[in-house]
């Protein structure tokens, strides 16, 4: 079976390009260090105690006045930036796949619904899309932001800000795969094998879930992949724009948000090194994407 | 006793442009009727074909009863319980991402007690291992043989087959057509065969329904229908075909072309086309009596 | 001879080896005559017709052989020498009478353009020779019809479009590949005589190319049956038909359903044509064939001569 997967038409474009392996092992690199920070981060940044206010404002370490323990340098309370940015990089990835994976269950099933069943039920559908899609992405995770602030007491901030960030970058996504999946699915309707499920006798649900799901999902990988990177940025940014992510849990945005203050007075490493990790991130992340949405085409079409 | 009857069936469809477009156009609504007071019995055990060129209804009756459509009017009312359907394109009618042995066992959920999928699989000539295959491993006419297999193990009554070897090549129909023959015999099952292929047709059926413009034209014994045509339409369906024999007969030379379905010519359908018609027939639309709906039959003239 | 084929074998490079399609054939057919090629989905036929004319996919190519019209080799000639004989001398009728014709012209327009680019006549003489082209072809009233598009009209009325376009240089050769089979069986009747018709009016050869031998059976005067890129049988229309003498055209006529007839089953070949992957040894057909010996497993039968027509087949070997 392995074989099978190796000899596979994806497998064999994928083993072509060396552009492509190099962004998968570099993807790999920073999802497995940012998802294994809190146990092989040099150091915990965010617990308060282990803190040294003497080691604030280190240069990177193969800068004059950089310390061996402290590779990228520290910033203004001592952190070390490695640190920060494998911890930063987690929640920038976990916020990033949340919310793509809400976007996604969320505009596939609407989608499905949409194509499927029709009518009244898809104007309906796809008018709400067309009238989201009018808004950019920033400004409907700004006001979902902004709605839950108002609504919710202050000390509640920080606990909701992430789930309300997922949200709100999710429901700025999800009309992509709505639209997407309910033209595929309008397609997939019309062909045999689903009106041979129903003079079978199975239901619409049945038949949408089991019949007509399996074979519109392609596309959906692909934009699902490029989505992520286009979430961690519009998570960053919004970071950066301080209504994201708490501050006590920064994630790469913030950092580069908090460094970005000293950029000026010399310690460029501190908003710098976050600010190429997020690049390096997210552009791994679309390399990826991209090909995966090459090799599929040719099955695709 | 008739295992199946269609009484006065028929069926329209809206083919309207969008509302917003007919507004501001001033354009009425556009109803298709795509099935015309269709009537007929199908008895246990026999195989009725209804037969007749592109767009003439045949398919919509044939998804009518499976149950795919409702009527607009008419009634449709089948004595057995349970009926299968196979379909015309084998690359369409088998999901790609299921194996074919999910593919087959569908139907058994609603029955108590199925039979192995492997069985179904001999039965119609493939091997118990292709269960595990996927349906772009097979060719055209094997996938059909799984659809087949498929509609089998629903324990069917009554097939409806709607021209499930229009798209293979003539020995694998054969293989197909030889297939489905044996099938009939063993299980005692009742088909209802829609193809434009008349010689197929000549073959497998004990009567046929000669279709036209929505309308059955004629219904007759296969014997009878191409030993002795009534109906002008069936005449020119049965000169059309190529001679195989190369006998050299004369044939009546073929007129005109379908006409815009949006757009039915008044009384009988056939009249811009039939060498037979008489100001009659554009009026009024022939009674279907005797097996044939034919003004110039009914009158004597033919 | 107005086309000569011979030995001409068609590869497709491919990741996992060379696939060969059609596999050193040879026929011609004369002026004035209609040659069937008859096979079924995979046999090589339209290949065979696209390779004659040079349009084959790439990476498909002509390996070997060579192709004559009117004694001069086009196989071998450069694109733009091609293209031009290709519009002159041969004209291709397709499947599809849909995709044959641009959508965005009139068939006023396509019919002039061709004219234009191949006689050399003006433009009211070209619009002259277009009339009197649908004319022929049997386009009603086809003054008003010059203006329209392709969309307004029929597919059999398209189907005769496509053929005045084709003959509107009056080429020497014919192309038609499966021209009746997207049309229903009334209209295919119809565009069967015009096409015979208007052959022998011009004295053009024509390669007809389908799967249906009633339309051979038709139109035709010699067939020639492929299998599995190969020539199994040729020889004229009435004899292949009523005494075929390769097995698989005796398999191939007896699985054809004929109206009248009162046998419930039809005469079915076991198994499938091989892939091209899966081309046996020696002869193609022998793993499906009932009267196949010891020779036809290790070697290929050339066409050998039984009775009027010639098979490819070690039963009508002579020693």
């Amino acid at each position: 079976m392995l074989r099978s997967i190796w000899n596979h038409d994806l497998a064999w474009s994928f083993r072509r390009s060396p552009v492509t392996i190099a962004a998968a092992v570099l993807t790999l690199v920073c999802v497995g260090a940012a998802a294994l920070s809190p146990w092989i981060a040099p150091q915990n940044p965010f617990d308060a105690a282990a803190l040294d206010l003497n080691a604030a404002f280190k240069p990177p370490a193969w800068v004059p006045g950089g310390e061996g323990a402290f590779v990228l340098g520290t910033d203004n309370q001592g952190r070390d930036i490695l640190s920060t940015i494998m911890h930063g990089a987690r929640i920038s990835l976990g916020v990033g796949l949340a919310s793509v994976l809400f976007a996604l269950i969320l505009g596939v099933s609407l989608g499905l619904l949409s194509g499927y069943l029709g009518g009244r039920l898809d104007a309906i559908i796809m008018r709400i899309a067309d009238v989201q899609l009018s808004f950019p992405a920033i400004l409907i995770a700004l006001l979902i932001d902004g709605v839950a602030r108002v609504a919710l007491p202050s000390d509640r901030h920080d606990d909701i800000a992430i789930p309300v960030l997922v949200l709100a970058i999710g429901l700025a996504g999800w009309v992509h795969y709505a639209r997407t999946v309910r033209g595929s699915t309008m397609i997939e309707k019309e062909k045999e094998y689903v009106q041979a499920a129903r003079v079978i006798g199975r239901r619409p649900l049945a038949i949408m879930l089991s019949h007509v799901l399996p074979n519109v999902m392609g596309p959906v990988l692909v934009i699902g992949t490029i989505h992520i990177a286009t979430a961690i940025i519009t998570e960053a940014t919004l970071s950066f724009l301080g209504v994201g992510v708490p501050a006590t849990r920064p994630s790469l945005g913030t950092l580069i948000r908090v460094g970005n203050e000293f950029l000026y007075s010399g310690e460029w490493w501190i908003t710098v090194f976050p600010g190429v990790a997020l690049v390096i991130l997210v552009l791994s992340v679309n390399l990826l994407g991209d090909w995966l949405r090459d090799a599929l085409n040719p099955k695709l079409r | 006793m008739h295992l199946l009857k269609l009484d006065s069936v028929s069926r329209d469809f809206d083919v309207s442009r969008p509302w917003l477009n007919r507004v501001l156009e001033g354009e009425p609504q556009r109803i298709l009727r795509a099935v015309d007071h269709v009537s007929f019995e199908v008895s246990k055990g026999e195989t009725l074909a209804l037969v007749g060129e592109s767009g003439c209804g045949k398919s919509t009756v044939a998804r009518l009863i499976a149950g795919l459509y409702t009527p607009s009017e008419g009634r449709i009312e089948f004595r057995g319980r349970r009926l299968q359907m196979i379909f015309q394109d084998p690359y369409a009618s088998l999901n790609p991402r299921w194996r074919v042995s999910k593919i087959i066992a569908e139907p058994m959920m609603f029955l108590e007690r199925g039979k192995p999928v492997g069985e179904l699989l001999t039965q119609v000539g493939l091997s118990p291992d292709d269960a595990q295959r996927y349906p772009h491993e097979f060719s055209g006419g094997q996938r059909q043989r799984i659809s087949i297999a498929r509609a089998l193990a629903g324990e069917p009554e009554l097939l409806i087959c709607d021209e499930p070897t229009s798209a293979l090549d003539v020995s694998v129909q054969a293989q197909i057509l030889n297939l489905m023959a044996e099938l009939q015999e063993r299980l005692g099952l009742t088909y209802l065969f829609i193809s434009h292929n008349l010689a197929v047709v000549s073959l497998i059926a004990d009567r046929v329904g000669v279709m036209y413009f929505g309308r059955i034209v004629e219904l007759a014994s296969t014997s009878d229908l191409f030993a002795r045509p009534r109906h002008p339409y069936t005449r020119m369906l049965l000169d059309a075909v190529p001679d195989l024999e190369m006998s050299g007969k004369p044939r009546t030379p073929v007129a005109g072309e379908v006409p815009n379905p949006l757009a039915p010519p008044s009384g009988c359908s056939f009249h811009p086309r039939c060498p037979h018609a008489n100001p009659r027939c554009q009026v009024e639309v022939p009674r279907f009596s005797d097996g044939v709906a034919c003004h110039a039959v009914e009158e004597g003239r033919l | 001879m107005m086309l000569e084929v011979q030995g001409l074998t068609v590869q497709f490079p491919t990741r996992r080896g060379t696939l060969t399609a059609v596999d050193s054939i040879n026929f011609s057919i004369a002026p004035g005559e209609v040659l069937g090629v008859v096979g079924e989905s995979g046999a090589g036929k339209s290949i065979t017709g696209m390779a004659v004319i040079g349009l084959l996919e790439p990476p498909g190519r002509i390996a070997a052989g060579e192709v004559r019209l009117e004694g001069s080799r086009i196989d071998n000639l450069p694109h733009e020498a091609l293209r031009k004989i290709r519009g002159r001398k041969i004209g291709v009728i397709f499947q599809d009478p849909l995709t044959s014709l641009n959508p965005l012209y009139t068939i006023g327009q396509q019919l002039e353009e061709t004219i234009l680019t191949h006689l050399p006549l003006d433009k009211t003489q070209a619009r002259e020779r277009a009339l009197s082209l649908l004319r022929e072809v049997g386009i009603p009233a086809p003054e008003a019809r010059y203006g329209a598009y392709p969309h307004h009209f029929s597919g059999g009325m398209r189907q005769r479009v496509v053929i005045a376009l084709a003959l509107a240089a009056e080429p020497r050769l014919l192309i038609a590949d499966e021209p009746t089979t997207a049309l229903d069986v009334s209209i295919q009747a119809q565009i069967i005589a015009l096409l015979k018709r208007l052959a022998g009016e011009r004295g053009a050869a024509v390669m007809l190319i389908t799967h249906d031998m009633g339309v051979i059976a038709e139109t035709a005067q010699r067939v020639a049956v492929m299998y599995a890129g190969r020539i199994v049988e040729i020889g004229p229309v009435r004899d292949v038909i009523h005494s075929p003498r390769h097995p698989y055209t005796v398999g191939l006529m007896g699985s054809i359903p004929k109206v009248g007839t009162r046998e419930k089953r039809l005469l079915q070949i076991d198994g499938a044509m091989p892939r091209l992957n899966a081309i046996p040894a020696g002869c193609a057909f022998n793993p499906r064939c009932p009267r196949r010996f010891a020779r036809c497993l290790v070697e290929r039968p050339d066409l050998l001569s039984a009775g009027a027509s010639r098979a490819a087949c070690w039963l009508h070997a002579s020693s």
